[in-house]
């Protein structure tokens, strides 16, 4: 599979979940483990560019597939990403904990939507998911409208790279 | 504290990243289970299945024979009992000779990998004898024998505490009272479910010493009680909270996991892991007790509370935890922000064979103020008067004292009040909402840290040590927990608006128990206020000496040289500045190296001079008003709130945002208690989890949790660092009886029982309807407070 843009092989058993293989063989530690049965979204990574449940998947599902974990965010973006950007600053992370899921997420929708205005109901329906314990949510909800107008930065300058 | 030498507020109050949020949101903090060491095993335990059982007999043969299993330990391993609090040490690490509750650890085992830890624990053959399971307080309270004393430490069957106070005379000022509201309540235990689930990792060095990594908020107190039930001495042992995924008070004492994971990596002599199960998370707990409370209130006819008997159960599970302290915060703390002329409650706290309930954020009070709240507003109701009038007129303000005899600092409630009530156009709209749809009002206080340590000592309650370096750099150590509150942060800032050094020039290392001075953890409000003290005078030392250096070099006076912008600056001559690395060389060239240490200790005149006097005082005291807005759909129950409006006193915010945060994150929590969280255990199967997943048991999602106005009110405190109190606990309280009686405003129905789920409301409104067709009730919303008040004592 791929996974963040690098080819990689990993043998595990059958049995074994996408997310014992990103953790425990390929050490990518940002993708987290709060419930391991696909109830709190920590664990979300994208799976060819849709937010998946690492928890839920079996490692042989993602075979031959571009799994995108937190780690691969920042370097999608050169550094940091706008939506990392905008958590840190509306302190959208508490114990960041549930954050690299929320951010999978987040990702997806501001992709999905590019171009078109935000509304807060659309960024609750797409994150409804992802469960947060710490922050009652409005920080998250705040920063993530606030990265929209930096994702729509991000990929006007990497279509000026492509060229 | 503040000091007129210099400009203030370069860093206070204003927005911050947080100094350790962006390697968190990369994927890159690693907390307790992101650590790896070589060779290390995966420890799993054997939980009990049954609520109440005699261990007869336990096979490990089976277990040990498989291949990659490496050593397992039973309750004989652990024959030292703990506690958090040294008077109830009624537990220990493995079951002993029974077990009380279902999920309580029997055996730990470490294997390879989790997997052959698992097939250990199913190959362990346990042999039971089941006895008589308690899952009612008062049916557990009413046997005393030794047969069905379900804790194997207590002297006194089932009752784990009983606390009976009276401050005034009660019985005469409720029979000469205008108004007597009488109400029984029950609040459902509820749980913290952090999302990152409890998880410790232990070693022993090749120096001897066992380091134990812990997802834990008090770091402290786990050291000591390893070292207790381990036989260690507390020198030889260290330990590590790493970064930490959430906490809430559910990790605020020692779990059997710590102990299990230490013991196996000195049998092993290999490191060992335990990561709790999301289910083994629940089996945890230490959540909210369930409390059962009866309330008698008196008031004058202008609405001034006389009275307040109070009545209550406490279903304590099967091991004490915090219980002493919850059995007294569930009287003692009621008394602010309402003066009451007379107060007397009684509450007792039984075991039982659940998982045992501890301290969730508002510790104990957050039951009592849900009883306390409602009770206002039926007062309100009855004598006419609006209900923020009606808690205006009983605010006890600032520089006063309680009742039952605390001392209050600063006090921003009536604040608090105008503020929610101008956000939310309480004065416009609330006569003009329709039936369905209502807005409801709720005040409550918390303690900035408890007036005294859990164990008794004479030492300070919180330290912290800083260095600077010829860089510019500032190194804080302190042993505070940082359990995503912001704590670091919060030292940061203090650091940065002494030191005139930017957040990222400033390191933080906190909760490692061989680098940094004893802090006693994150736990009842504490840090801001005791740790933010003890920093803030070793960083003014700091500052005097840099700015002395300066001063002389520059030959002005010390008050001339201002720290700011990473630099040192002539206040009269701002052309006239160095950075801070200069500034720093200067003063170590002057001084030696430069390092200071800062401590903290609580005032001793915050509370009377009787038996329990001390639990619940501190040295200040922050204020909530929450008001809700709901609609209520009578046709399916269904409550849809709106909006929260809140508004908290923390003294001073030193960051702002973090303080929000606090804010919503609390009011969010109480939310989920008011309409969806229930803890309980399922009767009908033998005491098991009634749904251990974050599936079952329900916590609000995006789409669940309501429009969420935080307002920072500032009211600061001459105890606190720059006149901050607390943030974290205070404003989930009233968030609570802020939507009951928003419930009751839309449809007229008291809800006295949580959580406020479809059925139970449904059934309200029916029940209502009933007695508006028996005429017992005018409709609801039909007519004036005022004549709906006369319609009442009539009836």
């Amino acid at each position: 599979m791929t996974v963040n843009g690098e080819s990689v092989q990993v043998a595990a058993p059958a049995h074994h979940t996408l997310l014992e293989v990103l953790r425990y063989k390929l050490d990518l530690i940002g993708t987290k483990q709060g419930c391991d049965k696909g109830d709190c979204g920590a664990c979300t990574v994208q799976i060819d560019g849709v937010p998946q449940l690492a928890c839920l998947t079996l490692a042989v599902h993602a075979q031959d597939r571009a799994v995108t974990t937190v780690e691969g965010l920042g370097q999608q973006a050169g550094g940091c990403h706008p939506l990392q950007d905008a958590f840190d600053r509306w302190n959208a992370a508490q114990c960041g904990f549930c954050t690299p899921g929320i951010l999978m997420s987040a990702e997806a929708l501001l992709r999905k939507n590019r171009g078109q205005t935000l509304t807060r109901a659309q960024v609750c329906e797409a994150l409804a998911g992802n469960l947060c314990r710490c922050t009652g949510y409005t920080k998250i909800i705040d920063a993530v409208l606030d990265a929209a107008a930096g994702f729509e930065a991000m990929k006007v300058e990497e279509a000026r790279h492509a060229e | 504290m503040p000091s007129e030498d210099r400009d203030r507020d370069w860093q206070l109050g204003q927005v911050h990243r947080k100094v350790d949020a962006m390697e968190r949101m990369r994927g890159v903090t690693r907390y307790t289970d992101d650590l790896k060491l070589p060779g290390m095993l995966h420890a799993k335990i054997l939980r009990s299945p049954h609520a109440h059982a005699r261990i007869k007999s336990i096979d490990l043969a089976p277990a040990l024979a498989i291949p990659g299993v490496f050593a397992a330990v039973t309750g004989q391993d652990f024959k030292i009992p703990y506690g958090i609090i040294p008077w109830t040490q009624d537990e220990n690490a493995l079951a002993v000779d029974k077990v009380c509750h279902v999920g309580d650890g029997v055996v730990a085992v470490a294997a390879i990998d989790e997997d052959t830890a698992n097939a250990a624990c199913k190959a362990i053959r346990v042999e039971y004898e089941v006895l008589r399971a308690f899952f009612d307080p008062e049916e557990a309270l009413a046997v005393r024998d030794r047969e069905n004393t379900i804790n194997p430490y207590s002297r006194k069957g089932n009752l784990s505490k009983h606390v009976d106070l009276e401050f005034g005379e009660v019985d005469k000022e409720l029979a000469a009272a205008e108004l007597v509201v009488e109400g029984e309540y029950f609040f459902e235990g509820t749980t913290h479910a952090a999302i990152e689930p409890h998880c410790a990792l232990a070693h022993v060095e090749t120096n001897g010493i066992l380091t134990v990594w812990s997802a834990t908020q008090v770091s402290h107190y786990l050291h000591r009680e390893l070292a207790k039930v381990l036989e260690i001495p507390p020198h030889r042992i260290r330990v590590i909270q790493p970064p930490l995924g959430g906490a809430f008070g559910g990790k605020s004492e020692p779990f059997d996991l710590e102990f299990c994971v230490a013991k196996l990596a000195i049998k092993t002599g290999r490191p060992v892991k335990l990561l709790y199960t999301r289910e083994e998370v629940f089996y945890a707990h230490r959540g909210r007790h369930p409390m059962k409370m009866k309330y008698r209130t008196g008031f004058d006819a202008d609405g001034k509370i006389k009275a307040v008997d109070a009545k209550t159960i406490i279903d304590g599970g099967a091991y004490s935890s915090f219980g002493l302290v919850t059995t007294y915060y569930s009287g003692q703390l009621l008394c602010a922000p309402y003066n009451f002329g007379s107060y007397r409650f009684d509450s007792t706290r039984a075991y039982t064979n659940k998982p045992a309930c501890g301290p969730k954020r508002g510790h104990g009070s957050v039951q009592p103020r849900f009883a306390m709240e409602i009770q206002l507003d039926k007062a309100a109701v009855l004598l006419g008067i609006d209900p923020i009038e009606l808690r205006r007129r009983n605010d006890i303000g600032a520089d006063t004292r309680t009742v039952n005899e605390f001392k209050v600092g600063s006090n921003g409630f009536r604040e608090c009040l105008e503020k929610v009530e101008t956000a939310s156009g309480w004065k416009q709209r609330r006569p003009t909402l329709p039936y369905g749809r209502g807005l409801g009002v709720a005040g409550s206080t918390y303690i900035s840290g408890t007036n005294y340590p859990i164990y008794p000592n004479d030492m300070p309650q919180a330290g912290v040590q800083i260095c600077l370096d010829r860089s510019g750099r500032a190194r804080v150590f302190s042993g505070a927990n940082d359990i995503g509150q912001g704590s670091n942060t919060m030292l940061a800032v203090i650091v940065s608006e002494e030191l005139g050094l930017p957040l990222d020039d400033i390191r933080v290392l906190s909760a490692d128990t061989d680098l940094c001075p004893v802090d006693l953890g994150a736990y009842s409000s504490r840090i801001t206020l005791m740790v933010g003290n003890a920093c803030l005078a070793a960083a003014q030392k700091l500052r005097s000496r840099v700015c002395e250096s300066v001063a002389k070099r520059w030959q002005v006076p010390k008050n001339r040289v201002v720290l700011a912008g990473r630099m040192a600056i002539d206040r009269e001559d701002p052309e006239r500045h160095v950075d801070s690395a200069q500034a720093f060389q200067w003063a170590e060239a002057d001084h030696g190296l430069l390092g200071e240490v800062g401590s903290y200790n609580t005032p001793k005149d915050r509370h009377g001079d009787y038996r329990g006097g001390t639990i619940g005082a501190s040295p200040a005291y922050s204020f909530t008003a929450h008001l809700a807005e709901v609609e209520v759909d009578p046709e399916t129950g269904i409550v849809d709130v709106k909006t929260i409006w809140v508004a908290h006193d923390c003294g001073k915010a030193l960051s702002r945002r973090i303080v929000e945060g606090q804010i919503e994150g609390s009011t969010y929590m109480g939310f989920g208690e008011a309409l969806m969280e229930e803890h309980k255990v399922d009767v009908g199967h033998r005491g098991a989890h009634a749904g251990p997943s974050l599936l079952d048991y329900r916590i609000p999602t995006f789409l669940d949790t309501p429009e969420i106005a935080a307002m920072i009110v500032e009211a600061p405190d001459a105890n606190g660092p720059y006149g901050a109190k607390e943030a974290g606990e205070g404003p989930l309280h009233s968030s609570i009886p802020a939507i009951a009686n928003a419930i009751y405003d839309a449809v007229g129905i008291r809800l006295d029982r949580l959580p406020f789920t479809p059925q139970r409301v449904l059934a309200a409104i029916r029940e209502r309807a009933r007695r508006e067709a028996a005429g017992e009730l005018p409709p609801h919303k039909s007519s004036s407070i005022a004549s709906e008040a006369d319609a009442r004592k009539i009836a």
